[in-house]
């Protein structure tokens, strides 16, 4: 088992017909993924690499039976993709444009919550999810994941990268990697992510790893405690960021007292989940709880 | 993106929302002309993104043209907790019988606008919520519904404001909401919002923060960025597309990938470092990015040490260690170098920097050695 994506996936990628979007859907297949189709609006009739392009998300749906979406389009047309494979009933999308205006992402949310309660947003601004040995939507390097027991969640592509490396080191693998990416308002939160772990029978501990801005992580932090059985090991970065400055992603932003790192970290350990200070702990934290 | 008061203002007053009439000047004899022009008495506001303005001096009422003279020389060029103040804000005074507190704030957590409206104006908003959190009236705005016209007249009776202002205040709230959606803003707030003694209410002052990712569709707004507050390196970095924070250590940081960075900086504080800046170099970097991103780290006179942290996904080792080797060949850095290089094409890219034996440059395996070899470098 594993989250999000697998052997069942069949994907259709919004931006397929671009330099970026043909270069990861041919990564993708490479990997493994079942790549269905593309969606280029006047490009349909034409493929890419035998990947057949359509004009819309629906008739890519109709022809080809796509059930995940991802999305590779600059961030003017962005939301306007999501909201085209929400409507022609994709379950889930991954969303990897980073730079969508805020108030569009408020937009989509708010308008998948209330006409698409089952379809499932991942990102934007993410690096999307790879279920090693099974599938991979996005941009995550899977060379350097293998197959395993520890879920992973996280804000931020590279951070995830380097805490998966460090866990490979030490001989572990991953069940499934979600990116949720950095943005202010992601399709799904840690919660999200962190229920479909503890449904996952396949996944034995879940690593997420957080960063300044919001309140994400304080929630999760609550939800741990009440509906969480397995272990949970933490991750918070930009406990040096100074208040006021939009750090990189542009959700990573202490703003007056709210957002900060230090009451992120004390959250989660109040609830007995043990934060790492430094990658290389949070692999070390995670290796003891697996080989006690 | 955040507005000086004015630019605020102007903003509000395009979505008619009631402000009081004025003018920027950036010189003394602008600001005595913009004055005269105003009337007298006529209020001199320093324009600095920083709050305090009024207990550090940078806010005075002149009732003469010698008095606007005066208050504009002291204010211009005036430091405000290190801020520089390059322009006043001339504006007319208003006779204020009571002052109020509104905003709009994007609330992430909930995934709607917020809106805030207090009876207790003029002061720190947080104190206010600590003290007494019933003063304050608090809405969540269903954003594909709008704000409605019985939202307003909910928050002004709710924050039990005066019966004479529950109308008016309703509909520069609407106006307020109405800013905030089309100019796409972050935060707007009106602390404080008055009631003048004639019984209208204006918004006296401003402070908005826009959504830098949806700038391209607001040209105008893009213009109103502050290029004479920004940090030099920070300007520099923008110019080339790179994302950089600058901070008040000595060692320079380069990642790919922000929470990487983040954690990179959190890293070398952890080992006893104290990082001088976050520079992301974005995903797949090209060599020519790199060379640009070293040039922006040792544009500030303070870095003892330069720490490159990297794990490839679509960042290529091998196109960093080329960009490395070119602005050495470039500028000759003087401050040594840790190069921490992992994942794609990570050999590659260590030959690299073996082979150019660059002076001076430092090859970790680990994210944990390279900080705290770079921090030892530093001292």
């Amino acid at each position: 088992m594993s989250v999000l994506v697998d052997k069942n996936t069949k994907l259709c990628v919004s931006g397929i017909t671009g330099r970026e979007g043909t270069f990861h859907a041919m990564n993708n297949r490479r990997y493994g993924t079942d790549v269905v189709a593309g969606v280029t609006p006047g490009k349909g009739g034409q493929d890419v690499e035998g990947v057949p392009v359509f004009n819309t998300f629906r008739s890519a749906v109709e022809e080809t039976g796509a059930n995940t979406a991802m999305v590779f389009v600059p961030p003017p047309f962005a939301a306007d993709s999501i909201l085209e494979a929400a409507d022609a009933g994709i379950g889930t999308i991954i969303a990897i444009t980073e730079g969508i205006p805020a108030h569009d992402e408020l937009r989509v949310f708010n308008h998948l919550k209330q006409a698409h309660p089952g379809t499932r947003l991942i990102g934007p601004n993410c690096p999307g999810v790879l279920s090693p040995g099974k599938a991979n939507v996005g941009i995550i390097p899977a060379s350097f994941f293998k197959e395993g027991n520890v879920g992973v969640v996280s804000r931020s592509g590279t951070l995830t990268y380097q805490i998966g490396n460090e866990l490979a080191q030490r001989g572990f693998g991953n069940s499934s990697i979600v990116g949720i990416g950095g943005d202010p308002v992601p399709g799904s939160s840690f919660i999200d992510i962190i229920a479909l772990f503890q449904e996952d029978p396949e996944t034995e501990l879940i690593v997420m790893s957080g960063e300044i801005g919001g309140s994400a992580e304080e929630e999760a932090a609550e939800f741990i405690a009440e509906h969480v059985t397995k272990p949970v090991v933490g991750y918070i970065a930009g406990v040096t960021a100074p208040p006021g400055k939009t750090m990189g992603h542009a959700g990573a932003i202490v703003s007056g007292s709210s957002g900060g790192a230090a009451a992120k970290i004390e959250a989660l350990e109040s609830k007995g989940v043990r934060v790492g200070r430094t990658p290389t702990q949070v692999a070390d934290i995670a290796v003891e709880i697996l080989q006690d | 993106m955040d507005l000086l008061e004015y630019q605020g203002k102007q903003l509000f007053a395009r979505h008619g929302v009631p402000v009081p009439s004025g003018e920027p000047a950036t010189t003394v004899d602008e600001a005595v002309a913009a004055a005269e022009r105003i009337g007298f008495p006529c209020v001199v506001k320093a324009q600095v993104l920083i709050g305090g303005r009024g207990k550090a001096g940078g806010i005075k009422i002149a009732k003469d043209a010698a008095e606007a003279r005066q208050h504009a020389e002291a204010i211009l060029g005036m430091d405000i907790r290190g801020h520089t103040v390059h322009e006043v804000w001339m504006e007319e005074a208003s006779d204020i019988a009571e002052e109020y507190y509104a905003s709009i704030v994007f609330d992430r957590s909930a995934k709607a606008p917020l809106v805030l409206l207090s009876k207790e104006g003029g002061m720190d908003i947080e104190e206010v919520a600590e003290r007494d959190p019933g003063a304050i009236a608090r809405l969540h705005v269903d954003p594909l519904l709008g704000f409605q016209a019985f939202h307003g007249r909910r928050l002004a009776y709710e924050a039990n404001l005066p019966a004479d202002v529950i109308r008016p205040v309703g509909a520069l709230l609407q106006k307020l909401y109405e800013a905030f959606v089309a100019e796409e803003a972050m935060l707007v707030e009106v602390n404080p919002l008055v009631k003048l003694t004639d019984g209208s209410v204006k918004a006296l002052d401003a402070k908005v923060t826009l959504d830098g990712n949806a700038l391209y569709r607001h040209k105008e707004n893009e213009a109103l960025r502050n290029v004479g507050a920004e940090d030099p390196q920070e300007r520099m970095a923008r110019e080339r597309d790179l994302t950089y924070v600058k901070l008040d250590g000595d060692i320079g940081i380069l990642g790919n990938g922000a929470g990487l960075v983040m954690s990179t900086l959190d890293v070398v504080a952890h080992y006893g470092g104290k990082p001088a800046n976050f520079l992301d170099a974005g995903g797949g970097s090209k060599a020519e990015a790199i060379t640009s991103a070293v040039e922006v780290i040792l544009a500030n006179p303070n870095v003892k040490a330069v720490l490159f942290n990297i794990f490839g996904g679509i960042t290529r080792c091998d196109e960093v260690a080329n960009g490395l080797v070119e602005a050495f060949n470039q500028i000759k850095p003087s401050v040594p170098f840790v190069v921490r290089l992992d994942g794609t094409n990570d050999k590659e890219g260590r030959r690299i920097l073996q082979e150019a034996a660059l002076p001076n440059v430092h090859a970790a395996t680990t994210m944990d050695e390279a900080a705290q070899k770079v921090v030892e470098l530093a001292r």
